[in-house]
């Protein structure tokens, strides 16, 4: 039972409308550019949603009312920001790496768009069915590490240095466990495309049927994902008491407007990879058995329950960030090599013996 | 072996303690009555600061126009910053007898830090501290007050 008008059917409609009217290239390239076009509204839209709903969640979370000036409740807050970082100057150090210093930014962000690429919205409604999806994610998100290295290095700043190899060793220790933490998913799915992964949990998502392993799984990936994100507890490469703002000292302006950005993409990108490869996707909630249950669920839109998911994961994430302490240098490579790294090893034995068996659901 | 079981504790005891965190910030997150912080300038009528906030330094006076400072300058010697300045002057009484008496006590605020020693070193406890607070000016002149009213006097001691 689906709804009458879904995603799918309208841009199956522009598709065979756009074809009709021009040449099939032409109406090629006119839909990557609405496509390109869509991701960035979308992308631009969710960063000053999540700007805002963050700043008034940490607000109350200690015990503060958040923005309250700007619109009604402060709804406005993160527009009138945003058009400051507009309007400032783009300030650039004199003894610094002129070319790379500007390049750095548009690095960042390039890197954390193409990791959206190859994601699931609804049914159908993906810009690049791509078969390697989840390692393509995995290879694209850790080339931020070189744009974030370029802005350190460039900025001629001992701050930004620190902050840029600190954040280097981190996203580097953190990736293994955050790919052995998808690797249980996919030896269990048995494919690395985002749309197989989606379609493999039709009858259930990985997080309930796959039993321990992928729980711990999905724990270990959302310790690693705040890990790669530089966000607290794992902020030390911006480290403000420590390091002024890390790689991003000497940034100024839309420069700096960039780099926030590209944090807020890819805390948007790593949830919306949490919530497809453990929560399901667009993949609604089903309990096997009952039939009237699992026929409502299937009227909710896919869009819906996917944007649920990813809000959950966001919300977990933010939540984090306003509750743990900042870790030291040590504790965060103790972590990663003396508990993750170990625990995620014998987790993939684990799963690979569950997998083998035929043992989940 | 023991180190192993030490190992899982460990596991354990990081993420109970994390949890016990996050449900602390969560039970903020669900009670906003509990929030600290008030929207100011629109609350301001109701508005409440308590009697011991310590904003500026006073020196009170009753209805005939008496104050109790004697112009011992000794509050004016206690002050860490200088923000006190008392000026006294030589009078001569009815039954002749040459006095000093005060004549104006300058209180600097933009130099005041509100530590509030002068209040504890005064003798007579002449001076108080008041909880107003809102004492911005556009001027930096209007910061330097003279606190003793004109035509004000000492008050004379209980006979």
């Amino acid at each position: 039972m689906q709804l009458s008008i879904s995603l799918l059917e309208i841009t199956r409609a522009i598709d065979s409308w756009l074809n009709s009217i021009f040449h099939p290239h032409v109406a090629f390239g006119i839909e990557l550019v609405l496509a390109g076009v869509a991701v960035i509204l979308l992308v631009v839209a969710m960063a000053v949603l999540m700007v805002y709903a963050e700043r008034k969640l940490a607000g109350f979370m200690q015990m503060r009312l958040g923005p309250m000036r700007v619109g009604k409740y402060g709804s406005m807050q993160a527009i009138a920001d945003v058009m400051k970082l507009l309007l400032k100057e783009c300030l650039v150090p004199t003894n610094s790496d002129k070319m790379m210093f500007k390049l750095a930014p548009f690095v960042v962000t390039v890197v954390s768009f193409m990791t959206i690429v190859p994601i699931a919205f609804a049914r159908g409604i993906q810009l690049w069915d791509i078969n390697i999806g989840v390692f393509y994610i995995t290879a694209v998100s850790s080339l931020s590490v070189i744009g974030i290295l370029m802005a350190g290095w460039s900025s001629n700043n001992k701050y930004s240095l620190l902050g840029a190899m600190r954040s280097g060793a981190q996203i580097v220790s953190y990736e293994l466990s955050g790919g052995l933490a998808l690797i249980v998913v996919v030896m269990m799915s048995g494919t690395l495309s985002i749309s197989g992964i989606v379609q493999a949990q039709a009858d259930g998502w990985w997080v309930i049927k796959g039993h321990i392993p992928v729980i711990i799984a999905f724990v270990t990936f959302i310790i690693t994902s705040t890990a790669e994100l530089n966000r607290a507890p794992f902020d030390l490469a911006e480290a403000e008491s420590e390091l002024t703002a890390g790689y991003h000292t000497e940034y100024s302006g839309m420069q700096f407007a960039m780099f926030f950005l590209s944090e807020y993409t890819n805390m948007f990108v790593l949830s919306m990879v949490a919530a497809t490869v453990f929560l399901g996707g667009w993949m609604p909630f089903h309990i096997a058995g009952l039939e009237g249950f699992n026929h409502f669920m299937d009227y909710i839109p896919g869009i819906v329950w996917f944007f649920g998911k990813t809000f959950f994961i966001l919300f977990l994430i933010v939540w984090f960030r306003w509750t743990f302490p900042r870790l030291r240098i040590d504790q965060l490579l103790k972590l990663e090599w003396k508990y993750l790294l170990p625990v995620s090893i014998i987790n993939v034995l684990f799963a690979a013996f569950i997998a083998l068996m035929g043992w989940y659901l | 072996m023991n180190s192993i079981y030490q190992y899982f504790r460990a596991i354990w005891y990081g993420f109970s303690s994390l949890w016990k965190g996050m449900m602390l910030t969560g039970h903020y997150l669900v009670h906003p009555k509990k929030i600290l912080t008030e929207q100011y300038p629109e609350n301001r009528d109701t508005l409440y600061i308590p009697d011991r906030f310590q904003g500026e330094v006073v020196l009170p006076h009753d209805e005939n126009n008496e104050h109790l400072c004697t112009g011992c300058t000794i509050c004016e010697m206690n002050c860490p910053n200088g923000s006190i300045k008392i000026i006294t002057q030589q009078v001569v009484t009815p039954e002749g007898k040459k006095k000093k008496e005060l004549d104006k006590w300058v209180y600097h605020l933009g130099l005041c830090t509100f530590c509030g020693q002068c209040i504890d070193a005064c003798p007579q406890d002449a001076i108080k501290m008041s909880n107003a607070f809102e004492h911005s000016v556009y001027d930096r002149k209007v910061l330097t007050k003279v606190l003793n009213q004109p035509g004000s006097k000492l008050k004379s001691a209980k006979k």
